[in-house]
């Protein structure tokens, strides 16, 4: 950078324009970091009251009722739900998001690849209240065989089975729009881990006679693999918060169901979303006790995709 | 290919002693075998025969990979049946990509044009209009979106911008890694939690009203990180040249990079703005914490309940009427719209003006 | 005082009859729905009476196509007013009450205790009273193809919603319905996933009249095992409609574009009673009202045997200040507004849109409330 300083030819003073714009622009920069910070000191703050008068263990009690009297509630089925249904959007945006990049990047001509990569980022720009509505009155009904199938054929798998015969607002429907609201999230960083796949790597294997799969397998992937895992990080983070399509499309409950085809479950964010208006002051104390979780589990899931993403780029030095 | 056939007719290409590749299958050995799967899916169709309760669409892609794969180990090797099977996935993990997206697009379309019409999307608010009865319109709804989103870009931008000149221009250093790092990770932060730190902050603490600026409030936090990294990236690809060039002219830095490297990278900037605006448009959840519904416009965002088209919609679904659900989805499709406008707007900025992809 | 005036009768009649020319012969330079029922133009005149601005209130989502349908028929005899009715929440309105956001609010249950004493405070230190505008019923829907009638009491109800009768076929049914054919299959039981005043009620309504078999906590959140959640009452309906065999409860107002869904009729030793306005409203005019100085808490009685009487009956309730309500909260409209929905004219619109018209001594308590309001306000 001193090669690009001019040469001060008039001493050493820093002019008071630079000073105060440099100053400005760090101010900035810092209220980026407090704001994070506040986010994290408020809802601690503010969950404080129901944590403290809370007579369950908030982190194994499986009710619901900070608003009676004693208040009892816990996150246990909140924290299940969120788990379970962004789990099951991973196992099936990732793979299909890989492979949408993976078409991108190295099968597609160059025109088909660029619509392509156009219309699956216009799917990050579909609301979730949309995805929300189309979820539950047009790809409800639709995908409703699928689960019917699995509970059929795959019942013996145990959270693939229904004792309730009903197959509507399940976990898995659930999982499946939250799938696809992430693919777009997996689907680009995974392109962008791929550019960055060196060249040479991708000629040298194809020169060696390997297969364009073979290439991928043996050069590709695995260069990219720190990537494609914070690919998914990033979109499970961005499942773990989705609140309005969940909201709409699963069928809440309060109790930890592991069956997938079933109507049932619940998330942090869905719950927060349902109860918020009816909650009186400590029921709100305790739903932003649970934001907070929410918050921080998003938080973790992040940054440690973040710091392998960006660890990945600083000593990729092979281009 | 083979060269040498005329002379050595008898001799078949496998073994032919100088022939370099393999065995191939013909060219149209993929529509070959599709064609195979169709007539199998056809025959599952007309006859109800069904294998383990497969449907036969289902039945149609198994059978093809089953078909294009055995075909290509039986003639080609193990080592081209994998990279067929591979791509066969690939390719179909991009069909399916593309499925959901116009699936909604064209449900969103076909149910919401029903109802919308100029009166709807500029005239008509919900004063007066009977949840059962059909009538009302977004315009309050469209006013209040416009409005927050504008608040949400006037207080972002300054700040996003300022931040990534900071972190293209002058940070180094632990600070300046630790700013970078944050900012992705704010990115991710749940668009919930965002609504409810403005609930905490703004309205339980500091006692202000729910209002139209909340929500404006709450969408900024959404914004500032998107603004931040898609400026930072534009700042970062002006080149050099030209910031040596200024600076060795004895300009002061401050007005280089206001005069000099802002300017080079304004589109791409505009460009990124763009972008975090349609991102933060079709929020709802923060919205649901920070504002109350109304039926009817409030040109003032500082108090009062105003509306926004994501609560509008949220409003309409819970009304639970035939009537109600035809306003949410015509509600939906002025949103898309209005998401898609600004959408479209960036990408078009960014194709013109953008610098050549690798 | 805000810009307040009296306007005779004739005026308004006059108003009414121009605002619907208006409405005919430029409809898109106000943004009044041509749509709206001809019965909302039929207000009898006396029972309007106009005052200017605006004022926000809050609350209850169950009251909400209630409060619309007043506000419209309000809104449009008075030009120049507006009455803001977000339907956040009981929890959420009564919050923006005692925080001073709105001008009032409405609930599901009476505000009480801690939260009156905060209501009181908010009042200036004057009385701040419960109000109930709104009746309502809960119905019990069912969804059985070829099932046109069905009768449950209250213990088989609480079974069936607690999941120990999970078969239609089970003798308890059976019992009640010996003509119906009610098919060998589960019961699908939907309620409430959203915190609702709805679900309070259904299960205050099984503690009072089931003891024995519902042993459960009652409230806003339903604790019952089993059964499948379904975010608002128009979900509920929609499950129950997708659903066959199923099972849940709504308000009454969301039986009248049902499909596939009929309503359970309540025998609780009086003979069956299917839920309707008129059925319900006899249940409310028999419970009995508490509360002093204008204030009214309603306890319904749920085990009523009264010929007709419809059981599960509701009520929800306006909080507001009878004085000192701050002059920049319109507390002239509040009251103006309050005394239309008390009206006949009021109360006779309730029952077009599935709500449940309050009648006799409840009315007339409920209008010396309003009365309250109305000197509060200087009217």
């Amino acid at each position: 950078m001193s090669l690009l300083t001019p040469p001060q030819i008039t001493g050493t003073a820093v002019r008071p324009g630079d000073r105060n714009f440099r100053f400005t622009t760090t101010v900035a920069g810092i209220a980026v970091l407090g704001v994070l910070a506040a986010i994290a000191a408020f809802l601690v703050w503010q969950s404080i009251p129901a944590l403290q008068n809370n007579t369950g263990n908030v982190f194994t009690n499986q009710q619901w009722l900070p608003d009676a009297d004693p208040p009892e509630w816990g996150i246990a089925v909140l924290i299940f739900g969120t788990l379970w249904t962004s789990l099951i959007a991973m196992v099936l945006a990732v793979p299909i998001g890989i492979g949408t990049a993976l078409f991108i990047t190295f099968y597609a001509p160059r025109r088909i690849a660029r619509t392509l990569g156009f219309v699956v980022d216009l799917l990050a720009a579909v609301p979730s209240i949309i995805f929300g509505l189309w979820g539950l009155y047009y790809f409800m009904p639709q995908i409703v065989p699928a689960a019917q199938w699995l509970s059929t054929y795959l019942g013996w798998i145990p959270f693939f089975s229904n004792d309730l015969d009903l197959y509507t607002k399940s976990i898995l429907i659930a999982g499946f729009v939250l799938a696809i609201m992430i693919l777009p999230t997996v689907s680009a960083i995974s392109r962008e881990v791929f550019w960055q796949v060196p060249k040479g790597h991708i000629e040298a294997s194809l020169a060696l006679g390997a297969t364009r799969w073979e290439m991928i397998r043996m050069s590709v992937l695995p260069f990219s693999r720190p990537g494609m895992i914070s690919a998914a990080m990033l979109g499970l983070g961005r499942a773990l918060g989705e609140t309005i399509a969940v909201a709409l499309i699963l069928s809440a409950v309060f109790e930890i169901n592991w069956q997938i085809t079933e109507p049932g479950g619940n998330s942090i964010a869905a719950n927060i979303a349902l109860k918020w208006g009816e909650a009186a002051a400590n029921g709100r104390s305790a739903l932003i006790a649970t934001g907070m979780a929410l918050f921080f589990i998003t938080l973790l899931v992040n940054m440690t995709a973040r710091w392998v993403v960006n660890r990945r780029r600083d000593f990729s030095g092979a281009n | 290919m083979d060269l040498r056939s005329d002379i050595h007719a008898p001799l078949s290409p496998a073994d032919d002693p100088l022939r370099l590749t393999g065995r191939r299958l013909p060219r149209w050995a993929p529509v070959g075998a599709l064609a195979v799967a169709l007539l199998v899916g056809l025959f599952v169709q007309l006859t109800q025969v069904t294998v383990l309760g497969l449907a036969p669409v289902v039945v149609v892609v198994l059978v093809f990979l089953l078909t294009y794969t055995g075909w290509t180990l039986a003639v080609e090797g193990r080592r081209h049946a994998a990279d067929r099977f591979a791509t066969a996935l690939i390719f179909s993990a991009a069909i399916l990509a593309l499925v959901p997206l116009l699936w909604i697009l064209v449900t969103v379309i076909y149910k919401g044009v029903t109802v919308l019409s100029v009166n709807f999307l500029f005239v008509d608010t919900m004063r007066n209009v009977n949840p059962r009865a059909a009538g009302g319109g977004v315009a309050h709804a469209v006013l209040g979106t416009l409005q927050q989103v504008g608040l949400a870009t006037l207080i972002s931008v300054p700040i996003g911008l300022l931040t990534a000149i900071y972190l293209s221009e002058y940070g180094r250093g632990r600070l300046a890694r630790s700013i970078n790092f944050f900012v992705d990770v704010m990115t991710g932060i749940p668009s919930i939690v965002a609504g409810m730190f403005i609930y905490t902050f703004w309205i339980l603490t500091l006692g202000f009203p729910q209002s139209g600026f909340a929500a404006g409030l709450a969408l900024t936090i959404l914004m500032i990180p998107v603004v931040v990294r898609s400026a930072e990236e534009m700042l970062r690809i002006v080149p050099n040249e030209l910031r040596e060039g200024a600076l060795a002219l004895g300009i002061p830095k401050y007005r280089v990079i206001i005069k000099v490297v802002l300017p080079t990278a304004i589109s791409g900037i505009i460009t990124g703005v763009m972008l975090a605006i349609a991102r933060v448009t079709g929020e709802t959840a923060p919205l649901l914490l920070t504002t109350f519904l109304a039926q009817d416009i409030n040109w003032n965002a500082f108090d009062g309940s105003q509306a926004s088209l994501p609560t509008f919609i949220w409003d309409q679904i819970g009304r639970g009427t035939q009537s109600s659900l035809d306003r949410a989805w015509a509600g939906a499709l002025t949103l898309i719209l209005i998401v898609l406008f600004f959408y479209a707007t960036a990408r078009i900025l960014a194709a013109r003006y953008a610098p050549k992809e690798r | 005082m805000p810009s307040a005036h009296r306007v005779s009768k004739r005026v308004i009649a006059l108003g009414v009859v121009a605002s619907a020319l208006v409405i005919s012969g430029c409809g898109s330079s106000t943004s009044v729905n041509p749509a709206i029922p001809a019965a909302e133009a039929a207000v009898a005149a006396g029972d309007v009476e106009c005052v200017d601005g605006r004022i926000q209130a809050a609350g209850s989502s169950a009251q909400a196509n209630a409060i619309t349908q007043w506000v419209n028929v309000y809104q449009t005899a008075c030009p120049q007013s507006t009455i803001d009715y977000q339907p956040v929440g009981s929890g959420a309105g009564v919050e923006a009450f005692l925080s001073e956001q709105v001008s009032f609010a409405g609930t599901d249950s009476a505000v009480e205790d801690e939260d009156m004493d905060a209501a009181i405070k908010r009042c200036g230190g004057d009385p701040a009273i419960n109000i109930p505008l709104v009746g309502g019923a809960i119905a019990v829907v069912y969804h059985l193809d070829g099932v046109d009638s069905l009768i449950l009491d209250p213990p088989t109800l609480a079974a069936i919603f607690s999941s120990e009768i999970t078969r239609w076929d089970d003798p308890a049914i059976v019992a009640l319905n010996p003509d119906a054919e009610l098919p060998d299959a589960a019961i699908a039981q939907f309620h409430r996933s959203d915190s609702s005043g709805t679900t309070a009620n259904f299960s205050d309504y099984l503690e009072a009249t089931a003891p024995d078999a519902w042993d459960y906590d009652t409230g806003k959140e339903w604790t019952a095992p089993g059964g499948q959640g379904a975010r608002g009452s128009d979900q509920v309906s929609a499950s129950v409609a997708q659903t066959p065999n199923s099972i849940g409860y709504v308000e009454l107002s969301y039986l009248i574009d049902a499909i596939n869904t009929k309503p359970v009729a309540i025998d609780q030793g009086g003979g069956p009673v299917p839920p309707t306005a008129q059925n319900a409203s006899i249940t409310l005019a028999s419970s009995t009202a508490s509360g002093e100085n204008g204030n009214i808490v309603l306890a319904i009685d749920y085990t009523t045997t009264v010929p007709n009487a419809y059981p599960i009956s509701i009520v929800t309730y306006e909080i507001v200040c009878t004085t000192g309500l701050p002059d920049s909260q319109n507390p002239a409209l509040v009251a103006e507004f309050l005394a239309f929905a008390a009206s006949n004219s009021g109360q006779e619109l309730l029952g077009q849109i599935g709500y449940v018209p309050l009648s006799g001594d409840l009315l007339a308590e409920v209008r010396a409330s309003v009365d309250l309001v109305m000197k509060g306000a200087g009217r």
